[in-house]
């Protein structure tokens, strides 16, 4: 019993570890000024939801959640960015990418406030339940969900737009492997389809705009509005 | 079964249209695709309604009346506006491009086919998924014409609607946490009303917050709506009529599902609802006003729609939900008659924008006429389907006793009717600049024109006993 109890304490710090990892990932993105930084900490962030997703596996003995963090660490580790730098010309990761709405340190600060946020809207869920993983990833995962939102929004170049809206999924997914633990491996399958085809679709059009406009800056695209 | 088949024609044409075989053979596999598909769909909204649902997959893949209704709109809409395509396509796109031509028809029906699974689909998961894809199957038909308008567009449209798609997955899974949590029953739509006096309340506010926002950036509320106008103005027209005729209602509807199994909380979601509604049938109306592209008007009006729909289920209460059910089949067929409408007038002019096109009378009378009742009956004037769902909303608001919501919305109503009317008046009579010669429309968008303006007629008038009894039937399933 004892034993079995201080597996379930290592387990808790170990989760602990890499989620509170995924949260400095998801603040890293906000922080980095290269687009090519910004997708090296996604992959960095892809494998921590695995190793979160592994240690679950061994809490709830579930083989089921290994074949959750094998289908992440394939998808998002390693297809999605490969997908990404083969369809994007070079250029767009070389650059220092210096078009962003707000400066570093404000977005640094508001990152806080997001993260805060999601504490208190997940406070009241955390209620009804006393399962330390839960307490841990789920507000965590809701922290990444609205940190990869505010990526998405305040920056310009469309390959860190599209890594905000990646970043996003892997928060509702962290968020997702301890409070539905077994959902259905068909639906996780089709979930990680369907990131890459986000990846895919987001990847061409990106190309598209590049060759069409010469530039891959989406921010800067703003024909369309009302007067 | 005969959802399975629904769902394998259009995947079925979708190959069909890859292959390089023959210039005709893409368009013809996808019309001949899209009856059989409507043909079908007739066939499972006559049966939910002898026998209450058809099942392929229980649990996975099923539907019962309320579903069978949406997917016979998105079958109609996607008949009409396949007809359509084969003309308005053969005109836009050059000859010798005959690939461009097999990648539209082969995306049109990939399109459809994730529209028609919403509604096929019961398990939740599954339903998030087919919303997601609706989004990402349409990007290159959004992107179409090539220019970098259409790509800032469809960009636009990618990251907010994703966006939005992340944040419903959190409350898809704050969902299914909770019916865990009461412990039983499948992750379907009755699984959860059933599981739903169980799961504690905090759950099913989160999750209802979080899939409204999510959502609702699909469907196109303020303040998240920013997009859509674009989205459904750039795209080539038979998609715009794809996009807001049934796009918006199929996510609309996975929203309005969920009010059954939120009836127990205390703050529930009804004044959400209406304020979502009010505020986007508002900001709607007076975006109405300064348009100057004239798709960009019928974009705006999608989104007063929608606000007007999820206010009158926001009311609560059968009659309200009649009401909603009937406008959101309305709108849908009237929309996409209106953007046909708004396609052949684009073949005859050439150009979007509203002030430099004058006399269309004299010019096409089919696309004048189109254009004009197309106007009148999505502005909401009688004897239109519009009109008639928007009196039931507007009856059932007084009769709940939201008088002064319901009064603004009326305004609301108003507002988006004269800034309608003001536009199309101006396009359509007064005198042309120069003589122009007179523009022939190809056949099949007058045939196209002819069957999506039946129900738009028809339904201002009367409505039939089959499509009553669905009404009924899915308003009674939304309340308890």
């Amino acid at each position: 019993m004892t034993d079995l109890q201080a597996n379930t304490e290592l387990l808790t710090k170990l989760n602990g570890l890499a989620a509170g990892l995924f949260l400095l990932t998801a603040f890293g993105m906000i922080a980095m000024r290269q687009v090519l930084a910004c997708l090296k900490l996604f992959v960095w962030q892809s494998i921590l939801l695995a190793a979160s997703a592994t240690i679950l596996g061994f809490q709830h003995s579930s083989v089921h959640l290994f074949v959750v963090a094998v289908i992440t660490v394939g998808t998002k580790s390693i297809l999605i960015p490969w997908l990404l730098v083969r369809l994007v010309s070079q250029e767009a990761y070389a650059r220092r990418e210096i078009s962003q709405v707000l400066n570093i340190p404000t977005s640094l600060l508001l990152g806080m406030a997001l993260v805060i946020l999601a504490y208190f809207a997940s406070s009241p869920l955390l209620g009804a339940s006393q399962d330390p993983f839960v307490r841990m990833n789920l507000p965590v995962g809701t922290a990444g969900v609205l940190l990869g939102a505010y990526a998405v929004v305040v920056r310009r170049e469309a390959v860190p737009q599209v890594i905000g809206l990646l970043a996003m999924e892997n928060g509702s997914f962290l968020a997702g492997i301890c409070i539905a633990p077994d959902l259905p491996i068909i639906a996780e399958l089709a979930a990680a389809f369907d990131v890459l085809i986000i990846a895919l679709v987001m990847g061409l059009l990106t190309r598209r705009i590049r060759e069409r406009t010469g530039m891959t800056v989406v921010g800067k695209l703003a024909s369309l509005k009302e007067d | 079964m005969e959802l399975l088949v629904v769902l394998l024609v259009p995947a079925l044409s979708a190959i069909l249209c890859v292959l390089p075989i023959g210039g005709g053979l893409a368009a013809l596999s996808t019309v001949v695709g899209c009856l059989a598909v409507f043909l079908i769909s007739i066939h499972v909204a006559l049966t939910t309604i002898t026998r209450g649902h058809v099942i392929a997959f229980p649990g996975w893949i099923s539907c019962d009346s309320f579903g069978a209704l949406i997917l016979l709109l998105v079958a109609f809409v996607g008949l009409t506006t396949s007809i359509f395509s084969l003309g308005y396509i053969r005109r836009v796109v050059p000859q010798e491009r005959e690939g461009k031509k097999r990648r539209y028809y082969a995306r049109f029906n990939l399109f459809l086919l994730s529209m028609l699974a919403v509604p096929a689909f019961s398990h939740l998961a599954l339903v998030w998924i087919a919303v997601e894809l609706t989004t990402l199957l349409s990007v290159f038909l959004v992107s179409f014409e090539d220019t970098s308008e259409a790509l800032e567009a469809a960009w636009k449209y990618v990251v907010l609607t994703c966006m939005g798609a992340a944040l419903a997955l959190v409350g898809i899974l704050i969902l299914y946490w909770g019916m865990k949590i009461a412990g039983r029953g499948d992750f379907t739509w009755s699984g959860l009303i059933v599981a739903s006096p169980d799961i504690p309340g905090p759950f099913l506010q989160t999750a209802f917050l979080f899939i409204l926002v999510g959502f609702g950036t699909k469907v196109g509320l303020v303040p998240v709506h920013t997009w859509l106008p674009d989205a459904h103005s750039q795209a080539p027209s038979p998609v715009c009529a794809l996009l807001s005729g049934i796009e918006t209602t199929t996510v609309l509807y996975t929203i309005i599902r969920l009010l059954p199994a939120l009836q127990g909380l205390s703050h529930g979601p009804g004044s959400w609802l209406m304020a979502a509604g009010l505020a986007s049938a508002g900001t709607a109306a007076f975006l109405l006003l300064q348009v100057k592209d004239y798709k960009r008007l019928f974009a705006f009006s999608t989104v007063e729609h929608m606000g007007i729909i999820m206010f009158a289920a926001g009311i609560g209460g059968t009659s309200a939900y009649y009401g909603a059910n009937l406008q959101m089949v309305a709108h849908s067929v009237t929309k996409a008659f209106c953007f046909l409408a708004a396609g052949s007038t684009l073949l005859v002019v050439g150009h979007r924008e509203i002030a430099s096109v004058k006399g269309l009378i004299r010019v096409s009378r089919p696309a004048a006429l189109a254009l004009l009742t197309g106007s009148l009956a999505i502005a909401g004037a009688p004897p239109f389907a519009v009109f008639l769902g928007e009196f039931s909303i507007l009856k059932a608001g007084i009769q709940s006793g939201q008088e002064i919501p319901t009064v603004a919305l009326a305004a609301f109503i108003v507002i988006g009717f004269c800034g309608v009317m003001y536009h199309v008046n101006r396009m359509v009579f007064g005198p042309p600049d120069e003589e122009e010669a007179k523009v022939r429309l190809p056949g099949s968008v007058l045939v196209a024109l002819g069957i999506s303006a039946i129900p738009v007629f028809l339904l201002g008038g009367y409505v039939p006993g089959i499509l009553e009894e669905m009404l009924r039937l899915a308003a009674a399933s939304l309340g308890r």
